[in-house]
């Protein structure tokens, strides 16, 4: 008998590839993030940074956002074999890190633990936030609900009539959901407003951004909080397979998750690949694959890759995911591409809503949209490799919120009502 | 060569702040943009232009409104560099500041941008997201182009935060009346007063104040502790008011400037 683990996880919490003081991501020569600020936001940013530093060099920090992410959100997620998906997909082992099963329903609320504790210990009673599918606008309210904080979303207006049921979970959770109609709408506009807002009311409001882009120390600091993904993952597949997966797979819509999944695997031998929303396809225009597709650009305070036209207007996007529909990315995840570290790949609209089915068949999971683009190009990836070789796909989310929107697309007929009567 | 110092030279020898004006290129088209923006070079002492930029994450819906304007109408920062060598070659006295965003010039090249700045007759860049700490992108070639570069202090910039931003600034200090966005509601005129003279013993910079100045009253009392009051959202907000009628939108810019103008002389 061999004694059986449980995940009582001893995380790593030494900061490994920093960005320099400034928070520049280097890559032969080129500086990614930064902090292109507004001056009024400058003092309140470097408070954050001071207090961030501060908290991660304090064991107190750690004891309690490490217990919240195990008793309150439910880590170490597990790491399971998808033995029938991989049958289904005939080449290398699939293993599914499972964020879905995170309270909340996505790994969202692995940086709003972070977070919250952090604008707690700074004093600050009011929190808002940006919000695209609405899990990050839904780990934010879950937060302030438990610590008490007043809270102000922000989401786009089309945002808010694709993702429904977490607009209501945000209202239940006592938060205020406002609407942004302000250019297209979506994601970028919604950090927009949350910016403006938050520069007249920095004073007493803490800004918890949702993915691993904006300012420093934002890009820093939302991986942190995130490497957890990472670091159990690395740690179980050790564990279960007794060898390291071989690809690691994640969706990136600002890249938190990606970040999360790739970094504490980075010096490993192990191809790490980012999959981007390719939308209706790339060639189309309309998707929202910043890495792919984008030119350096700076954008919501950070130079990173962007879709831009020639003169640097932002350009809309278009993703089936409203996670996804962005049309930048993080700072670090360009520098990774820059240095050659990161695989790009993509899945359109119609490849997520296959992986979607594909998965909820095979394994009675039924993923997060976002979370499909990255399993679409995982069973992709898996089909052209050995039976002995492992690809590790982060399923970052669960679907429940985008029912209505699969819904839509397949059609649902509803065969319970008349009939046999 | 920047004429900016002498537009501060000028006003001090008359013993009165400066007034600084701002309109958004290419709002609501560029023929009516044309004319507006000669219409309140006339007016003013140094005249910003804003290029329109789709995520104009620091102003407020006004201006937010004049870009998106701006862009619809076709607005290309071809454009902007041809307004601002309009209103140059009818005006070689008055300062010329462009305002907007980082990734217009960062995507054109900073060098390439200067270039074309210089040859509009641009004396001046204010970039509202790029600050000092971030100056290595740009400060050197707009050195060696001649161009001042205004940096922003806000209620928020520390003793430590203006004496850095002094380091790099050149031409004036663009000081923001409070916490907030372009077309908000001035802060409180003490407390105001108070940054600025505290700014001041740590610069030889002028120092003007922006954003919330909407009455010839603020004006006048920014004017008496400032050297030059800057106004943007009460001018663009001129142009939906009048909508396609331009003549009557131009003379209502008109008499705001003039009556900025006259308070500020008082
Ligand atoms: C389940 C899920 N996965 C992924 C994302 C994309 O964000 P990121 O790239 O920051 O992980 C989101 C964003 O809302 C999400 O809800």
């Amino acid at each position: 008998m061999t004694n059986h683990s449980s995940y009582n996880f001893t995380y790593d919490l030494n900061i490994t590839h920093a960005p320099d003081a400034g928070g520049h991501f280097e890559a032969n020569g080129t500086l990614f993030g930064g902090c292109f600020a507004a001056e009024t936001l400058m003092q309140p940013l470097q408070e954050i940074e001071h207090a961030f530093i501060e908290a991660w060099a304090d064991p107190e920090f750690h004891t309690e956002r490490l217990d919240l992410l195990k008793n309150y959100a439910g880590r170490a997620t597990p790491l399971y074999h998808a033995k029938h998906l991989t049958d289904e997909v005939g080449g290398a082992q699939i293993y599914l890190k499972r964020e879905d099963l995170n309270h909340t329903g996505a790994h969202k609320i692995n940086n709003t633990i972070g977070q919250a504790l952090l604008a707690r210990r700074m004093g600050k009673k009011k929190v808002i936030a940006e919000t695209g599918a609405g899990q990050h606008g839904v780990a934010t309210a879950t937060v302030a609900a438990m610590f008490n904080m007043q809270c102000d979303i922000y989401m786009g207006r089309e945002d808010i009539r694709r993702q429904a049921p977490n607009v209501f979970r945000m209202k239940l959770l006592g938060a205020n959901v406002v609407p942004v109609d302000s250019g297209t709408a979506t994601l970028k506009d919604a950090v927009n407003e949350a910016l403006r807002v938050w520069v007249a009311n920095c004073e007493d409001t803490y800004y918890i951004f949702g993915t691993a882009a904006g300012p420093h120390p934002f890009p820093l600091m939302v991986r942190q909080f995130h490497t957890v993904i990472g670091q159990e993952a690395r740690a179980q597949c050790l564990e279960q397979a007794g060898k390291l997966p071989d690809v690691a797979v994640a969706c990136v819509g600002g890249g938190s998750n990606a970040i999360g999944l790739l970094q504490p695997l980075q010096d490993d031998d192990i191809r790490l690949v980012a999959v981007e929303a390719a939308g209706h396809g790339l060639e189309s225009g309309e998707h929202a694959a910043a890495l792919a597709q984008g030119k350096p650009g700076i954008i919501h305070g950070s130079l990173s890759y962007l879709l831009e036209d020639k003169e640097g207007q932002v350009q809309g996007t278009h993703s089936i995911s409203a996670g996804l529909d962005y049309p930048g990315v993080g700072p670090e995840l360009a520098a990774m591409m820059e240095a050659g570290r990161l695989e790009l790949d993509s899945a359109t609209d119609d490849d997520a809503l296959q992986a979607f089915q594909v998965l909820t068949k095979a394994e009675g999971i039924i993923p997060a949209l976002e979370s499909s683009h990255a399993l679409a190009a995982g069973m992709r990836i898996a089909a052209n490799i050995q039976p002995n070789q492992i690809v590790l796909i982060n399923l970052s989310g669960r679907g429940d919120k985008d029912l209505n929107t699969v819904m839509d697309k397949l059609g649902f007929e509803d065969d319970t009502q008349g009939g046999a009567s | 060569m920047s004429c900016i110092p002498e537009v501060f030279k000028r006003c001090k020898a008359e013993n009165r702040a400066a007034l600084i004006g701002y309109l958004t290129a290419g709002d609501p088209d560029i023929n009516t943009s044309k004319d507006l923006l000669l219409t309140l070079a006339k007016q003013v002492d140094i005249l910003e232009i804003g290029m329109p930029f789709s995520d104009p994450m620091a102003d407020g819906p006004v201006i937010q409104a004049a870009s998106e304007r701006a862009l619809a109408s076709g607005t290309h920062i071809s454009d902007v560099f041809k307004l601002a060598q309009t209103v140059r070659e009818a005006n070689p006295d008055i300062g010329i500041v462009l305002m907007g965003y980082a990734n217009t010039p960062f995507v054109l090249g900073f060098d390439n941008f200067s270039k074309q700045a210089v040859a509009a007759g641009v004396d001046a860049v204010l970039l509202v997201d790029i600050p000092p700490e971030e100056g290595d992108i740009c400060d050197a070639t707009f050195k060696q182009y001649g161009l001042d570069r205004i940096l922003l202090l806000s209620p928020t910039s520390t003793d430590e935060r203006i004496k850095l931003a002094n380091k790099h600034a050149s031409g004036f200090i663009y000081y923001v009346s409070l916490n907030g966005i372009t077309g908000a509601n001035i802060g409180e005129m003490a407390s105001i007063r108070q940054k600025v003279d505290n700014i001041r013993t740590h610069t030889d910079l002028p120092i003007c104040v922006g954003f919330g100045v909407k009455t010839p009253q603020q004006a006048s009392e920014v004017a008496a502790f400032s050297d030059g009051v800057v106004v943007g959202s009460h001018f663009v907000g001129q142009i939906p008011t009048y909508a396609k009628k331009y003549k009557t939108m131009q003379s209502a810019i008109n008499h705001a400037a003039q009556a900025m103008k006259t308070a500020i002389q008082a």
